[in-house]
């Protein structure tokens, strides 16, 4: 954010853009595949990077974004036989609302209080899947059948369990969620938001309504994330509670971390590289695990601004 | 049964959760307390306890007590020892940065659970208990070993406070708590101090572990459980607060076995984890904390 030059900035996100879209016609069947999962799941590293790099916000919860915006799009998919954009639809608004609660109790809290209460909620929201298992599915989960797949656009139907239209819809869930973020961090609200992580009382000082700003953030993010988790649902077919434990609020964390906080392409970065460590490593061992552990103390303790804002520090200062 | 027994044998049962809970929190809260930092990874020291212990009794054969007690020494100083090197290693070169150190006890909890499913595997095992006397009640019989595991808890719990409040290395962790800084100006040697409290809030939990063992089995996902009843009882007694603590654990312990015999579990679970979490957003210095300096 030193050198404020748009043109630079959006060129870049533009090629990458177009590199993925590249990458469809390039990539064999099984890679293709796991792209769109990575890119899919990219948004969800993007939604709480909004959060957690740019406010500064540990939450140990977003799952219950994700999996709000699963089971918005998959239950009415599933259950009301609504269609494709409609369930989309409400998946996101699942997951707004629900931001819009937990960011009203969670925010009355910081620090590790903050983490605390965002992880017993989304535990809570957890057990509850687990408790209404005759609708959810429980931890079975549910299937969605190919034929409630499809989008019907002037006689032409798209069918999603398609690879090629699959991973368009990825590429275009993560293009618009990826130049919104770019869009907001470069507004005066990012910096705002920027200027509370750095400090709080300062911001709340100059005449900055810092709450309202937080609240803002936790709304925006929990959609992105709930976005993120419609998309999943829709694409790939499957809702079940595994998206709602611990584990599915750490591993966004773990993606962040790794490709940067507070960058802009950090969260494509990281879920790509720990997609793909994961996937490599499984060929010999079982034990994947032990690599998100051992990753997470390594970054800690060695890389605590991840590979793009290492980049950022050492060679381009403009990166955003 | 008639509703009296069976009101009897739930408490009993929640006491026993109790007694053990009270120990693992403990362990939690004095970390948290005087090193303030949450440390996620504390069911795992507990897990790694009871699935040691384990290995221990099964390797030595004889009376199942010979066994048992190697087990109450051994693991929880092993225990103790992997939370010293993960200090030593980890945790200050973090310079215990509250974030930092969350996100660093999250990597060892997958470290240690990964690690006890490769090396111990996916099953439950048990551990016999060092003996099987029965106690008779009127309506029911109750195990003995159940109702020494509560009395120890009890004596382990007196100790404790005892070292805190009377002892020389009680005041010098209140002194390194309530002032960090000013501590280590009068010569405290805080890093030390934070290395021994952290290996002793594992210790803790590893003894809570070896003593529920003979009762449940043990299992390298045992862990989950302990460290969120644990958290509820570290927030509800007051973050940082032995009495608060224990309180708060006989609290927790009986209800969630009078609430468990009497209604579905999930349905109990989740009550509790929004009770707290709301209490935790309303009050956070707890039910019985005070307000934070």
């Amino acid at each position: 954010m030193r050198d404020a030059s748009p043109a630079k900035t959006y060129a870049l996100h533009i090629v990458v853009i177009a590199l993925l879209f590249a990458l469809n016609f390039v990539l064999p069947d099984y890679h293709q595949g796991l792209f769109a999962r990575i890119m899919a799941l990219a948004v969800f590293a993007m939604g709480y990077n909004l959060l957690f790099g740019y406010v500064g916000l540990l939450s140990l919860g977003h799952a219950m974004f994700f999996s709000a915006g699963l089971y918005g799009a998959g239950l009415t998919v599933y259950h009301l036989g609504w269609g494709v954009p409609e369930a989309f639809l409400a998946g996101i608004v699942s997951g707004a609302l629900l931001a819009l609660a937990i960011g009203l109790l969670a925010l009355r809290t910081s620090g590790v209080a903050f983490m605390i209460v965002t992880m017993m909620f989304a535990q809570v929201f957890y057990l509850l899947i687990l408790y209404f298992a005759a609708w959810t599915g429980g931890d079975q989960g549910l299937v969605i059948q190919q034929a409630s797949r499809a989008i019907a656009i002037g006689g032409v139907s798209l069918d999603l369990t398609n690879p090629t239209v699959r991973y368009m819809g990825a590429l275009a869930l993560f293009s618009v969620v990826l130049l919104i973020t770019l869009a907001i961090v470069r507004s005066r609200f990012g910096r705002v938001l920027v200027a509370i992580r750095e400090n709080e009382e300062r911001t709340k000082m100059l005449g900055y309504d810092t709450v309202t700003s937080k609240l803002i953030a936790v709304i925006t993010s929990g959609a992105i994330c709930a976005a993120s988790g419609a998309a999943y649902a829709l694409l790939f077919g499957y809702v079940g509670s595994n998206f709602a434990s611990i584990q599915y609020s750490i591993l966004p964390l773990l993606w962040v971390l790794l490709g940067g906080a507070a960058t802009t392409l950090g969260p494509l970065i990281g879920t790509l590289f720990m997609y793909y460590v994961t996937d490599i490593t499984s060929g010999f061992t079982s034990a994947y695990l032990l690599i998100v552990g051992v990753a997470l103390i390594l970054l800690v303790l060695f890389a605590p601004k991840g590979i793009m804002g290492s980049i950022r520090e050492r060679w381009l200062g403009w990166l955003p | 049964m008639h509703f009296g027994p069976h009101l009897l044998l739930a408490a009993l049962e929640g006491l026993v959760t109790s007694a053990v809970l009270a120990l693992t929190a403990l362990g939690l809260s004095l970390v948290f307390g005087v090193m303030r930092i949450v440390n996620v990874a504390h069911g795992e020291f507990f897990m790694l306890g009871a699935v040691l212990a384990w290995a221990i009794s099964t390797a030595i054969s004889g009376h199942p007590a010979i066994g048992f007690a190697t087990a109450l020494v051994i693991a929880p100083l092993l225990v103790g020892l992997v939370a010293f090197l993960a200090e030593w290693l980890v945790l200050r070169r973090l310079n215990y940065n509250p974030e930092s150190t969350i996100v660093a006890t999250i990597g060892m909890l997958y470290i240690i659970q990964q690690l006890a499913l490769t090396f111990y595997g996916p099953e439950a095992r048990p551990v016999e208990p060092p003996f099987s006397y029965r106690i008779l009640l009127p309506w029911f019989g109750y195990s003995g070993y159940k109702l020494s595991v509560v009395a120890a808890s009890a004596i382990l719990l007196l100790i404790t406070w005892l070292v805190l409040t009377r002892t020389k290395i009680g005041l010098i962790m209140r002194a390194t708590q309530y002032d960090r800084e000013t501590a280590q100006a009068f010569g405290i040697p805080v890093e030390r101090v934070y290395a021994g409290v952290f290996a002793i809030g594992a210790m803790l939990a590893a003894i809570a572990a070896v003593l529920i063992v003979p009762i449940s089995q043990a299992h390298y996902l045992m862990g989950q459980d302990p460290l969120l009843l644990s958290f509820i009882v570290v927030i509800i007694g007051g973050l940082g607060s032995l009495r608060g603590t224990v309180v708060a654990a006989v609290l927790i312990g009986l209800s969630d076995g009078i609430i468990s015999m009497f209604f579905s579990p999930t349905l109990a679970k989740i009550i509790a984890t929004l009770v707290v979490a709301m209490v935790l957003v309303f009050r956070p210095q707890g039910l019985f904390g005070t307000a934070p300096r």
